[in-house]
């Protein structure tokens, strides 16, 4: 199946959402161990 | 124009051949208004650092990620409101929703996610005061602003100013979980720059603004008025920026320096008000970014110098 311009535009858009979850994760992740008291 | 016509161009605009093709990741990042952004969050971080106290890095950064991301948001629900304006002003029709790149529905839910997503965050990782300010400040801009002022009232960017400045407020607030009257003196530093520096914009691009239907002042009360209330503003700015000096939360080389900025910012609005042809409005409003930009910046070294000398 040829790749369209529509599926590079949606690729791309799909790994900047990846992204910027787990960027969220990574985030979500080291407030939890300052929230918990470990490095606050 | 009429309303109708506004959106009969808009109509015609999106349904342009060749112009839909699937949104871009430039597209959505668009709608953030980086440039705006960048400001919010400079002004933001401001307020941050010069609270008294100290915030985690880690939660400091997620305060200022809340503050960028709410702001972005803000910019998202405020191009899908506004799509039809935006659509026959030049300034902003090459902007996605005009241009028919992103459905509106898409750059709403896009906005509201943002939105909720970034108090939610603040609530969470900082504190409920500077989350219920932000929100406060989303929807200031969003219902204030967007949907009741900007298309009624030449004072339009005067109230509405008030979300552009609430930034430092949030930021002091993140640290302290209060908002002191330090504050309160950063949020009138934006507050009142805020009117001299549209003004200054809506002078030189009255033509786009009376197209679009938005009242800015230079299309009701006409230029000389515009004038006169950027110079009364940029006047009354001069002391408020010295408040810090004056209550003592900044050094007499911050005043030093907000006095010289204060008085080449209005100088810059007598310019404009000799001037016929807006090369002065264009230079004043260029001046009006690097004024806010040092103040806020002068603000900051002198906190960072204040322990050294």
């Amino acid at each position: 199946m040829a790749i369209t311009v529509q599926h590079k535009r949606q690729r791309v858009k799909n790994f900047a959402l990846a992204g910027f979850l787990i960027t969220l994760v990574v985030l979500f992740f080291f407030i939890t161990l300052v929230k918990m008291g470990g490095a606050a | 124009m009429p309303a109708m016509e506004r959106t009969a161009a808009y109509a015609a605009a999106v349904s342009a051949p060749g112009v839909a093709g699937g949104a871009q990741l430039a597209d959505y990042i668009a709608l953030l208004k980086p440039r705006v952004m960048s400001l919010v969050v400079f002004s933001g971080f401001a307020g941050l650092y010069l609270a008294p106290g100290t915030l985690h890095p880690i939660l400091a950064l997620t305060a200022i990620l809340c503050i960028a991301i709410g702001a972005g948001a803000s910019g998202a629900i405020n191009m899908w409101y506004d799509r039809d304006i935006d659509g026959v002003m030049e300034r902003t029709r090459g902007r996605p929703l005009p241009m028919g790149r992103l459905e509106p529905g898409e750059a709403l839910g896009f906005g509201i996610t943002l939105a909720v997503g970034s108090v939610a965050v603040m609530v969470l990782a900082v504190n409920w005061v500077a989350a219920a300010w932000l929100a406060a400040t989303i929807a200031f801009y969003v219902f204030v602003y967007t949907m009741w002022l900007k298309r009624r009232t030449p004072q339009n960017i005067v109230i509405g100013g008030a979300a552009g400045a609430f930034p430092p407020i949030i930021g002091w607030a993140a640290v302290t979980g209060s908002v002191g009257i330090e504050a309160l003196v950063l949020f009138g530093i934006i507050f009142m720059w805020t009117p001299p520096h549209f003004w200054a914009l809506a002078l030189f691009r009255s033509d786009d603004y009376g197209r679009a239907g938005v009242p800015m002042l230079p299309n009701v009360a006409g230029a000389a008025e515009t004038k006169r209330q950027i110079l009364l503003y940029t006047v009354l700015l001069f002391p408020i920026a010295m408040l810090p000096t004056w209550l003592g939360f900044a050094s007499h080389w911050y005043g030093l320096a907000a006095a010289v900025m204060g008085i080449l910012f209005i100088v810059c609005a007598l310019r404009v008000r000799q001037d016929t042809h807006h090369r002065a409005a264009r230079q004043m409003f260029g001046f009006s970014i690097l004024y806010l930009f040092m103040i806020f910046t002068l603000l900051i070294v002198d906190k960072s110098l204040s322990g050294v000398f």
